[in-house]
């Protein structure tokens, strides 16, 4: 076999394994009051990604690495997204880090191997790539989650994160194991072009399929396989779960289309049942169970596993339509949910985290400007016009349609509107109630403009969704 | 004869073997990462017998990489399980319950 790596397509992800190792090197040498040099680093590095990554992008299907490898317009767009979601959790997490005295140099290489994990799981083509990458997110994920080590909480949910994160890592592998033994081979588009003589209705393929959507659905943490998504955001210090809640989002995302689409495609009439059975139950227990929490972080958990379950209906309706109306869905949702994350990091001060959904009220007096820019989150969350969420939600649905489903839409209208009751009581305790918390906002000035474009972006994206979702059509077609 | 069928039997009872011993065990958090240590080498057996059966050797050094993973996942697991100890004195699955709702 001759050796064919094509290194070029691979470019961003060397790149930022090469970063990531010189930058916990480098960290050696910083002391606490010089970390700023590692965060610009990182920031540095993922700005240089992205420029390699818009160098040196695609504008058709390149394997690399004897297909195990694939770059895509899709991977593209994939991963300018998950540098932007990353470069906002670092800078929204640092100064929330510092004054709680966790902005240690691990803090951002976990991060960066982490965003590598989504990356390759972007441009995975075969099982064992999705495998490496998968792990690779996983398993820094699950030392951020435990870095601040001195709060048995964050301890106690990284244990739960770590042990459900592995039975899904193990079924996902059986799974592969099972379509392997069935098709041959580990390469996916190997595998979508040996399933139509094997026959769709292959028990063996039936069995190994079951097991995939069990790990995809685990690491997107749709119900009945969500139980780790609660605790872990509730548990986890605010910063990280700011970036629990965003990148690792395109990564599920990304693990469903290369999964299900590129090498299981020929099987969507056999995984569709299951997708919506997983999307129904998401969108119902999601947004039911969110109406009682009072903590805004696990309410916004719960809200996540909601907006999972609307991700699901673009992905099952397996039109190319479907695919890129949860593309948006998962882009939109990601740049709201770290948004609303980051407010919540810059009401935050020492010894207050300001995760009580009581210690947003009054905020509308306290901060009038602040207050509006969560609202705009809230309801754009929540779907309501003329917000990114509405016109996201709007395209899914719309594809749920398109392949007749009509009944799976009421119910997806059916549960945002009761899910709008807990978003729009967020709204009320700003505006209505009086503070009880009389701190002032400490965040630095940085933090505050970004925040504020962020809060913008998804009132201006609600208007001129245009240009994103052109760039959805044209990644996937 | 070992037949390609007594292996992928082995694997199935090992795999349910530690599903169940994941959710039946309510004392150790050790035996949590014993029993997800087990569902690896039950897909690793899987995955051997199919290489052998297909005489594909991509089977075979899939096995290599889960077998790294497997050990940088139980040192991250362990290291967890230390900082738990050291807050809780305790490895108790059922004292695993500090957050609710």
């Amino acid at each position: 076999m001759s050796a064919n790596f094509n290194f070029v397509v691979a470019y961003p992800e060397i790149f930022v394994l090469s970063a990531a190792c010189v930058i916990l090197l480098v960290d050696l040498f910083v002391s606490d009051k010089q970390r700023v040099v590692t965060f610009l680093l990182s920031l540095l590095s993922l700005v240089i990604a992205a420029l390699i990554t818009v160098r040196y992008g695609v504008t058709e299907r390149v394997l690399a690495f004897n297909g195990t490898f694939v770059a895509d317009p899709m991977g593209n767009v994939l991963k300018l997204s998950t540098y932007g979601a990353t470069a906002l959790s670092l800078l929204y997490a640092r100064e929330y880090l510092a004054r709680r005295g966790l902005l240690k140099g691990e803090y951002f290489v976990l991060v960066l191997f982490a965003m590598l994990g989504v990356m390759v799981m972007i441009s995975a083509a075969s099982l064992l790539t999705i495998y490496l990458g998968v792990e690779l997110l996983s398993l820094s994920l699950y030392g951020l989650v435990a870095f601040d080590r001195d709060n048995g909480v964050a301890a106690e949910s990284a244990m739960k994160y770590f042990v459900l994160g592995a039975i899904a890592s193990g079924m996902l592998l059986y799974g592969m194991s099972v379509i392997y033994g069935v098709t041959g081979t580990l390469e996916l588009s190997q595998i979508a072009n040996r399933i139509p003589s094997i026959g769709v209705h292959s028990l063996g393929l039936a069995f190994g399929l079951a097991f995939l959507v069990v790990g995809v659905a685990f690491k997107f943490g749709a119900v009945p396989f969500h139980m780790w998504v609660p605790d872990v955001y509730h548990g986890s210090p605010t910063a990280i779960t700011l970036f629990v809640g965003s990148a690792p989002k395109i990564a599920s995302f990304a693990l469903a289309m290369r999964l299900l689409v590129d090498g299981m495609g020929g099987m969507v009439e056999q995984w569709r049942p299951m997708l919506i059975v997983l999307a129904v139950l998401s969108m119902a227990i999601g947004n039911v169970v969110a109406i009682a929490q009072s903590n805004i972080k696990r309410m916004l958990a719960y809200s996540t596993i909601s907006h999972v379950g609307f991700i699901l209906l673009g992905v099952l309706a397996g039109t190319v339509q479907g695919y890129q109306a949860a593309m948006f869905y998962t882009l939109t949702y990601v740049l709201t949910a770290v948004g609303s994350f980051g407010v919540i990091l810059l009401l935050s001060r020492q010894g207050f985290e300001s995760d009580a959904i009581d210690d947003f009220k009054g905020l509308a007096k306290k901060s009038p400007w602040f207050a509006a820019v969560m609202a705009m989150l809230i309801f754009s969350t929540a779907g309501v016009p003329p917000f990114v969420g509405f016109t996201a939600k709007l395209a899914v649905i719309q594809s749920v349609i398109g392949i007749g489903y009509t009944w799976l839409a009421g119910v997806a209208v059916f549960f945002s509107v009761i899910g709008a009751y807990y978003y729009i009581r967020v709204v009320k305790v700003m505006y209505f109630d009086a503070p009880i918390d009389n701190g002032q906002i400490e965040a630095g000035s940085a933090l505050r403009i970004v925040l504020s474009l962020n809060g913008l972006a998804v009132l201006v994206l609600g208007l001129l969704p245009g240009a994103l979702l052109d760039l959805c059509i044209r990644s996937i077609s | 004869m070992i037949t390609l069928q007594d292996v992928l039997l082995l694997s199935g009872v090992l795999f349910s073997l530690s599903v169940a011993g994941i959710f039946l065990n309510r004392k150790n958090v050790i035996l949590l990462l014993m029993c997800i240590e087990l569902m690896l080498l039950a897909v690793n057996f899987n995955f051997v017998a199919f290489s052998r059966q297909l005489g594909d050797l991509h089977g075979q050094i899939f096995v290599f990489f889960i077998l790294t993973v497997a050990a940088a996942e139980s040192a991250i697991g362990l290291a967890i399980l230390v900082v738990l100890f050291r807050q809780r004195k305790s490895i108790n699955v059922e004292q695993l319950d500090t957050m609710k709702g």
